[in-house]
């Protein structure tokens, strides 16, 4: 186990390196930060200044070495743009992001395994194919359209939810959250719906596929046939053998989930990491760009490392680390 | 049913909205503000929000127009020095009083500011020495003639000498030296989410109609324009043409719009004897020469736009066809410059006279997230010129891609837009006209390399007369010779449209600023 762990890091560690070489020469092709931040009418003494001042006129290899040896002391460097340290932008911001993310994900869950399940049960039932048609609607309609429309629904015509921004927030643990509060919960709700949708659609489908699989399988009828209640044979037989795939989703869309709020997160001016990227592209601000990634890479090994968990948890045939598996 | 339901309920926020929030307001920004530091980034949405709580010896109205601010006159005094009144019995927001001392401190810091990425030391960099006669009198000495000092002044915001000691960006990031002595003080900065301020009850200009003012930053036009429908702001800025149709109709809501500073234009890239990038003969052939050395080729790609039908189809009535730099009335500006007129046949005449009777092919180059429907606008100019037998493509790519290659001057045919901060034409032509000449600041940013001796005999006499109307009379006389000659092919000024909920008043300013002083309730 500890061994497995090690190596997982070790190869993280090689990615991260190979990242940011990727964004450092990436940026540099795309174009020169200094022409979108100097104000046109400065003259080339300032843009000469400007340029030194981003550390941007040593050539490329020693602008990668100067940054390498700042990010082996844990310095990141500085955002072109705000002239803070760029992983202290990126952190500020990510709780934000996360606390939508998870709320997203939850409410997938909770409402995508049931409806999953009820029209894997019935689905010739009209309740089972409203659900399918349904998670159809989940799929096809883009976000950023169900966004406006549940902005254009709730906050202009009802006026009941706030169209914009993070509500109040509190600290739990010392991370600001606003799930704990009425007006952060109303300014969540919109948000969170709008990512979860797709989620949603996806583990509706893939609960009822896997049940309706699982509902044919000799295991199935020979617990039926042995008179095992219905809930039992659902609850344990059925669910739980299913779960694999759908854990392995959860934790993959729950990362893209993270990376990629971005349409929500602008719509919604939802202050979180997604509208800091792609603000910090179009401003070419290299440094948190860098961080951006790293942090996301970072949360990708993580979730990846707790699904594999999670993986030998629920099937007891799954062991992890290979060779030394053994041993256990 | 539901309707009258919906009604009552629309009436109802709306009653709640005036009477619990009747001297607060919130306001929809499009562009991050990206420091509290006056001096670190000479950025426009950073320098109209810190007007609020900073301000320069001289201000401008609406139009532009300078107007005493902290310093109540100024003259000079001969053709090096300029002498500053300031004002008495100004006080910063921590009650300490403002003194020549304070703005002898803020010159310092301007050009010290560390990592700024643009910085204000342009506008004080030909100062050389400062004199304080006494604490409501000073002193500027230039090495050169610097007729635009005022102007230059208006651009620098004054910091407090005792809070801003040894102050970092961060301090004002976070509060502890932004005092200023403007009408606002700083209550919280989140960045790249909101901004929050409150009135300044000592303020020497009077009292403000709003206690609280809270900027947030809507960057997403769509959700800009739902805040202001669910009355989550009271105004926003930069209302995107596509909605301006259904708010003007709607009597829950005002427009305020007004002709900006900002010209979109075209550079010909004239740099080489040779065809420049991206202009060939019709079969793909290399031209013999660079056609947009020729002046009649360039009035010939002037003239076949139809600047009318760009501004009424594309920009839905929010542009006004250009003539010069800046629209008519600014200082500097000529009054016998008219828009080109559309003349397709003039301008395949003007075609066949330089020797392309049947035309040549370029390519239309032009950012596409910078400016008011940039790229539709490549789109139709590409069409007019298929009309006069000029075979036009279009790419337009991110302003992150775009200047960049613009600069390095890897394109023929550039669709730009040029603000003129100053407000007088003079600036405008010095970077974008005179021959380039970067190290002695003259055409900067000429991406298209014109280059006209004659203009640029008249334009330097002119930027050096001291006297006003003098030199803004040289200066649109320059202005009459490069544009009469097509140094650049002007093709409209932006309009910039405010929109605020009903019993609110915005003056719409043509500097493109959103302030909380000129927003008044209507009653």
């Amino acid at each position: 186990m500890v061994a497995y762990a090690l190596r997982r890091l070790g190869q993280s560690f090689l990615v991260l390196v190979a990242m940011s070489l990727l964004v450092f020469v990436g940026v540099y092709a795309i174009g020169n930060p200094v022409e979108l931040l100097v104000n046109p009418q400065a003259d080339a003494i300032e843009r000469a200044r400007a340029t030194a001042a981003l550390g941007l006129d040593k050539p490329l290899a020693e602008q990668f070495l100067v940054f390498l040896r700042g990010a082996l002391h844990a310095d990141l460097g500085h955002s072109f743009v705000y002239n803070v340290p760029a992983i202290q932008l990126v952190l500020q911001r990510l709780p934000a992001t996360l606390e939508l993310a998870f709320c997203a994900t939850v409410l997938a869950i909770a409402l995508g395994i049931p409806l999953g399940l009820v029209a894997g049960l019935r689905p010739k039932s009209l309740v089972g194919r409203t659900i399918m048609a349904g998670s159809i609607l989940g799929f096809s309609l883009p976000t950023f359209w169900v966004g406006l429309v549940l902005i254009m629904v709730f906050s202009v015509e009802l006026g009941w939810l706030p169209p914009n921004g993070r509500g109040e927030t509190v600290l739990l643990f010392g991370v600001p959250v606003s799930f704990l509060t009425v007006d952060g919960l109303k300014h969540l709700a919109m948000p969170a719906l709008n990512l979860a949708l797709f989620k949603l659609a996806l583990l509706i489908r893939l609960t009822r596929a896997g049940a309706r699989e699982a509902l044919l399988q000799d295991y199935v009828r020979f617990a039926r046939a042995k008179g095992l209640s219905a809930s039992r044979v659902i609850g344990v037989h059925v669910l739980k053998n299913i779960l694999i795939p759908i854990v392995t989703v959860i934790g993959l869309e729950l990362g893209s989930v993270i990376a990629f709020a971005i349409v929500t997160e602008s719509i919604f001016a939802w202050p979180g990491t997604g509208k800091l990227l792609i603000d910090s592209i179009n401003q070419l601000d290299r440094p948190v760009i860098v961080a951006y990634l790293m942090v996301i890479v970072l949360i990708f090994v993580v979730i990846n490392f707790a699904v594999d968990v999670l993986y030998s948890l629920l099937d007891p045939r799954v062991r992890l680390g290979g060779a030394t598996a053994g041993a256990h | 049913m539901l309707r009258i339901l919906r009604a009552a309920i629309v009436v109802v926020a709306a009653l709640a909205a005036t009477a619990a929030g009747a001297k607060d307001v919130a306001i929809g920004l499009q562009a991050a503000i990206t420091s509290m530091d006056p001096h670190y980034h000479n950025l426009s949405p950073n320098n109209s929000l810190l007007q609020h709580v900073f301000e320069a010896l001289i201000l401008r109205d609406p139009q532009g127009k300078l107007m005493p601010g902290l310093a109540t006159s100024w003259r000079p005094i001969d053709n090096l020095t300029w002498e500053f009144k300031l004002r008495q019995n100004v006080k910063f927001h921590d009650g300490s009083p403002f003194t020549a001392d304070d703005v002898v401190f803020t010159l310092k810091r301007v050009p010290n500011v560390p990592n700024s990425p643009s910085s204000f030391a342009t506008f004080t960099k030909p100062i050389v020495d400062i004199k304080v006669i006494d604490p409501y009198t000073i002193q500027f000495k230039t090495a050169e003639p610097h007729v635009l000092l005022p102007s230059d002044m208006a651009s620098v915001a004054i910091v407090s000498k005792k809070n801003g000691e040894g102050a970092t960006t961060a301090d004002y990031n976070s509060g502890k030296a932004a005092i200023g002595t403007g009408p606002y003080e700083f209550v919280e900065y989140v960045p790249n989410s909101r901004i929050v301020l409150k009135a300044n009850p000592g303020y020497w200009g009077g009292k403000q109609p709003w206690d609280t003012v809270t900027f947030k930053i809507l960057s997403n036009s769509a959700a800009r324009v739902a805040a202001l429908l669910s009355g989550d702001v009271q105004m926003i800025e930069t209302v995107p043409t596509s909605d301006i149709a259904n708010l003007s109709h709607d009597k829950r809501f005002h427009l305020a719009s007004t002709v900006t500073n900002r010209v979109i234009y075209v550079h010909l890239n004239q740099s080489t004897e040779g065809p420049p990038p991206f202009v060939t003969a019709k079969d793909g052939s290399a031209l013999q020469k660079n056609p947009f050395r020729d002046s009649r080729v360039r009035k010939a790609l002037s003239i076949a736009i139809n600047r009318d039908a760009i501004d009424q189809r594309i920009m839905e009535g929010m542009a006004v066809p250009a003539s010069q730099m800046l629209p008519d009335g600014f200082p500097g500006t000529s009054k016998n410059l008219k828009p080109p007129k559309y003349d397709p046949d003039a301008a395949r005449k003007l075609l066949a006279e330089a020797g392309y009777p049947n035309g040549f092919a370029l390519t239309i180059f032009g950012p596409n997230n910078r400016y008011i429907n940039d790229a539709k606008i490549a789109q139709a100019i590409a069409q007019f010129y298929s009309r006069i037998g000029v075979d036009a493509k279009v790419e337009t790519m991110p302003s992150s891609v775009y200047f960049t290659k613009a600069t390095k001057l890897e394109f023929g045919y550039m669709l730009l837009g040029w603000g003129t901060e100053s407000m007088e034409q003079g600036s405008g032509l010095r970077s974008l006209l005179a021959t380039h000449d970067p190290a002695h600041g003259m055409g900067v940013n000429n991406r298209g390399r014109y280059s006209n001796p004659e203009f640029d005999k008249v334009l330097t006499e002119a930027l050096e007369t001291m006297d006003d109307a003098k030199r803004y009379a040289m200066i649109a006389h320059a202005a009459e010779i490069v544009f009469n000659d097509t140094g650049l092919i002007p093709i409209h000024y932006e309009k910039s449209t405010w929109g605020t909920a009903a019993g609110y008043h915005y003056a719409a300013r043509a500097d493109q600023y959103t302030l909380a002083m000129d927003l008044k309730p209507s009653r």
